[in-house]
């Protein structure tokens, strides 16, 4: 099961998502923000870091790298795609998610052990959740407010597609406590908290992240 | 050379943090009578030639998709010379 990670420039944890590929039984795959393929990958996770330096928006310069270009037909033709953060960022950015992430309403940087809980259980990334676990991943932003129009958020809510939401505190001023959200299809999914720092008892404030890696590897075995 | 000038403004509905925080900046400066600061973003392009319409439609496009994010902003578009 080959899981590619795209590296931008400026991208931070790529290094974290691949390990967290690997402990969760795949194979890690680099992949280079300048490769127009993705070289025969079953998933990608664009993963978290500043892509071109947050310039212009976070995301904005990325949404245009040659990768995209093979990317965004791929995941609209049903391969799950993850992205963290800064990945979460490039699929809005991308129109592959709907809304935009903002600045903190708070404006400070953010990093804290964040408590959550999975909605949606049905998504290539959080089929090995159960529907309203609360798990604790590390939160780490400074542009992470989810927003979008009342009618978007609506539409999200009712077609179940908050994949996770914040609890105790809402961290960065998002819409409705949404700390990630999913594309109809169920195969795109974007959260703002890190999954692949909570991947081992050593260095993560539990483990509660490598079901979204499990996740992954068992739907593609299944498709 | 024709100069262009693209405004991007955050949408009135947005939260601006930044915009907030300024006008906090303002207050403890002593310009109290301030209502609400917004905080934009201005891109100057010029051009090796003279525009002609189709460049002028290009950078309209690109303008609401590169250099704002119509989910979050708002542009402005304006020739200073042609």
């Amino acid at each position: 099961m080959r899981i590619g990670i795209v590296t931008f420039p400026g991208s931070l944890d790529d290094g974290d998502a691949a390990r967290a590929v690997r402990l969760a039984g795949g194979e890690p795959v680099g992949l280079w923000h300048g490769d127009d393929n993705l070289a025969s990958v079953d998933a990608v996770v664009l993963p978290g870091g500043f892509s071109y330096g947050d310039y212009l928006r976070c995301g904005a310069i990325a949404r245009f790298a040659p990768i995209m270009g093979a990317l965004v037909p791929a995941a609209n033709t049903g391969m799950p795609v993850l992205g963290i953060c800064n990945g979460f960022q490039i699929l809005c950015e991308s129109h592959l998610l709907p809304g935009a992430l903002t600045r903190n309403d708070h404006l400070h940087f953010i990093c804290r052990d964040q408590r959550l809980r999975i909605e949606n259980t049905s998504t290539n990334w959080t089929a090995d959740f159960t529907a309203g676990d609360e798990i604790v991943i590390p939160l780490k932003n400074g542009e992470g407010g989810y927003v979008a129009d009342e009618a978007t958020l609506d539409r999200l809510e009712g077609e179940g597609r908050v994949v996770a939401r914040y609890l105790e505190i809402n961290p960065n001023g998002s819409r409705r406590d949404i700390a990630g959200i999913a594309n109809e299809r169920g195969n795109v999914v974007g959260l703002m908290p890190h999954p692949e720092h909570a991947v081992e008892p050593l260095t993560g404030p539990s483990t509660d992240g490598l079901a979204f890696f499990t996740s992954v590897l068992r739907s593609v075995v299944n498709a | 050379m024709a100069r262009v000038v693209v405004d991007v403004m955050l949408k009135p509905e947005i939260l601006d943090p930044q915009g907030r925080a300024v006008q906090g900046a303002l207050d403890r400066l002593g310009l109290t009578a301030v209502r609400d600061v917004r905080q934009g973003k201005q891109f100057v392009v010029t051009l090796d030639g003279p525009l002609d319409a189709g460049t002028l439609a290009r950078l309209h496009e690109l303008a609401g998709e590169l250099l704002s994010n119509p989910v979050i902003e708002d542009y402005e578009l304006r020739v200073e010379e042609e």
